[in-house]
């Protein structure tokens, strides 16, 4: 069987050119992943357990980094504290404002593209630049917010010069890139099949109900991504808090450690004090607290999203 | 068809009802976009202002005089044409890397067969949970090591190994592209690079377009890498430099915002130009749900 035999060749010879060219075309990531992921992880694992001052090699102490961090570093917990606190108002309030401007823009408004870019428009300015603005914005006196207020006779508060109102600041500011959330939910709503509303409405669900019982449970997968991207997004919360408080607060890192946030600490750490073990220790806890996030909304997410031709039992 | 109701009230009609409904939403919408226009509006006022308008109660909202001398004056505080072209270069050089590096690598993902295809594919999937502070400290102790401290090659040749995300996204866009293509291509005797690069490139404008547009926007407005690598003031992006005339200088908010906005300027041009490329590339991603 000639013919057979000459196919099969033919066949195994396109298997391994396939393969060297699909390996090959990849080849970049491969190596990439290997130099800026893999290969750090593990040692950044390692360091995790000694003293590295990069000038030296690194020195193994066993927990020593955790034991500290654990129980003899109060500004590791005011650090934590503070990314908590910050992810505990910004994640519901992002996730929630996104829905209501996502679902106010779904209707059909005059000058629905406008409102779109008017508020999507914030969310990409970031950077240095946002943050002096925002400086500038939150000045107790003359700042825009507080001239605002007072319109209404309230004497707006000192924001980013006291303990109490900076995290709140910070919160406002990140509230104003709420865009790009509802940009995500409006991509989320305009895949919802209009042949579900129809039918609801003819079996006499008026707008609310068909809000709640269509596309709430429609959109929950979108929603579910946004609160995901959002925790992890606000526990990495960085550039801002930095740029504060190197430049505009001045005062250590805000009045009184408020604006002390985790990734702020941890770039202190390694960066300032050259403590190359003890910030990646501080890295692995981090990793963990996010990653133990993740899994607590996946572990809920079974009980309310909901997903179309899903297969049995799950995500 | 629809059940016929009993004739309702006129308040109770649609038509009223519906009109009722939109003019609510739109007030709100209009409201609150004043709401989130104010802030840069603000930018635009006062770095229009002589200093004694800046501090004026009631505010001042159109300038009068106008004081245009603040951005040269701004400007001419710190070295602006170095800090701009090497904001450039950290910024172009990353584009031209994430789009040839992320599509070939896309490529070979979507339209190669190989063995462990799609294991890789999941671990590159899983790459993107992970937070960068696991990798930072490592990555700069190679880059020390290497003495690439004080070059820009930190914050542009990574760029060429194929980013994750922009992977995923093109992966999505190319299994899109109809697979007769480049079969007929293979009939002719293209081989696979010569597919990615004479077919699926041309084709896939779009995608790569959006693949560029990220790119530009994360380096232009990256700080923490500059801040790592480039500890010399001849090396500054114009992020790190915005902050050094910051630190350089006393308070003087009308020039802060005019050197702001000028950083500003690329990604509100990007913006505007290139809207429906961010939200292909939600689309894109399957963040629709």
């Amino acid at each position: 069987m000639p013919d057979l035999r000459t196919n099969a060749i033919r066949r195994s010879a396109r298997f391994w050119r396939d393969a060297i060219t699909g390996y090959g075309m990849a080849a970049p990531w491969f190596l990439g992943f290997l130099v800026f992921t893999a290969g750090p992880i593990v040692l950044s694992f390692f360091y995790s357990f000694t003293a590295y001052q990069i000038t030296t090699p690194p020195r193994w102490i066993g927990l020593a980094n955790y034991r500290i961090l654990f129980f003899d570093d109060p500004k590791f917990r005011i650090s934590l504290y503070n990314t908590a606190y910050y992810a505990g108002l910004v994640v519901p309030l992002t996730v929630i404002n996104g829905l209501f401007l996502a679902t106010l823009m779904n209707q059909n408004i005059p000058g629905r593209a406008l409102f779109r870019t008017i508020y999507y428009l914030p969310s990409v300015i970031s950077g240095v630049a946002n943050a002096m603005l925002w400086l500038w914005v939150l000045n107790p006196r003359y700042g825009l917010i507080n001239t605002m207020l007072s319109w209404f006779g309230i004497k707006g508060p000192p924001w980013l010069s006291s303990a109490e109102w900076a995290k709140p600041s910070l919160v406002v500011m990140s509230l104003w890139g709420v865009g790009g959330t509802m940009i995500i939910y409006l991509a989320g709503l305009q895949g919802i099949p209009q042949h579900l509303h129809e039918a609801a409405e003819i079996d006499g669900a008026n707008a609310w109900q068909r809000y709640w019982r269509i596309t709430v449970p429609m959109l929950s997968p979108t929603i579910f991504f946004n609160i995901i991207t959002s925790i992890i997004g606000s526990f990495q919360v960085f550039t801002q808090a930095y740029v504060w408080v190197e430049s505009g607060v001045g005062m250590g890192a805000g009045p009184r450690d408020s604006l002390l946030f985790y990734v702020l600490y941890l770039f202190r750490r390694a960066f300032g004090e050259l403590q190359m073990g003890y910030a990646s220790a501080m890295a692995w806890i981090l990793f963990v607290i996010i990653l133990v996030l993740t899994l607590i909304q996946f572990r809920v997410a079974r009980y309310w999203v909901h997903y179309e031709s899903a297969p049995e039992g799950g995500i | 068809m629809q059940a016929r109701r009993a004739q309702p009230f006129w308040w109770q009609s649609r038509t009223l009802r519906s009109y009722l409904t939109r003019g609510t939403v739109f007030t709100v919408l209009l409201l609150g976009s004043v709401l989130f226009l104010f802030p840069l509006i603000w930018m635009l006022s006062t770095s229009l202002k002589t200093n004694e308008q800046v501090y004026r109660v009631p505010t001042v909202w159109i300038p009068n005089p106008i004081a245009w001398e603040n951005y040269p004056r701004a400007l001419s505080r710190m070295p602006f044409l170095l800090f701009l072209r090497n904001s450039c270069i950290t910024s172009f050089i990353p584009v031209i890397g994430a789009v040839l590096s992320s599509s070939m690598v896309a490529y070979s993902f979507a339209r190669v067969q190989w063995p462990g295809r799609n294991f890789w594919f999941i671990v590159l999937i899983a790459t993107m949970m992970l937070p960068g502070q696991v990798t930072m400290i490592p990555v700069y102790v190679l880059y020390s090591k290497l003495k690439w401290i004080n070059t820009f090659l930190p914050l542009t040749v990574p760029w060429f190994f194929g980013g994750a995300f922009y992977v995923f996204l093109l992966r999505q866009f190319f299994l899109g592209i109809p697979q007769e293509l480049s079969d007929a291509a293979f009939i002719d005797g293209c081989s696979h690079p010569g597919i990615w690069w004479r077919i699926i490139i041309p084709l896939a404008k779009p995608a790569l377009a959006t693949v560029a547009v990220f790119t530009f926007l994360f380096t232009w407005n990256d700080f923490l890498g500059p801040l790592l690598y480039l500890r010399e003031e001849r090396l500054y992006t114009l992020q790190v430099g915005l902050q050094y005339f910051r630190l350089q200088n006393q308070v003087n908010w009308q020039e802060l915002m005019a050197a702001s906005l000028v950083v500003l300027m690329p990604t509100l041009v990007i913006f505007f130009l290139g809207q429906r490329y961010f939200v292909q590339g939600i689309t894109l991603t399957g963040l629709k749900g």
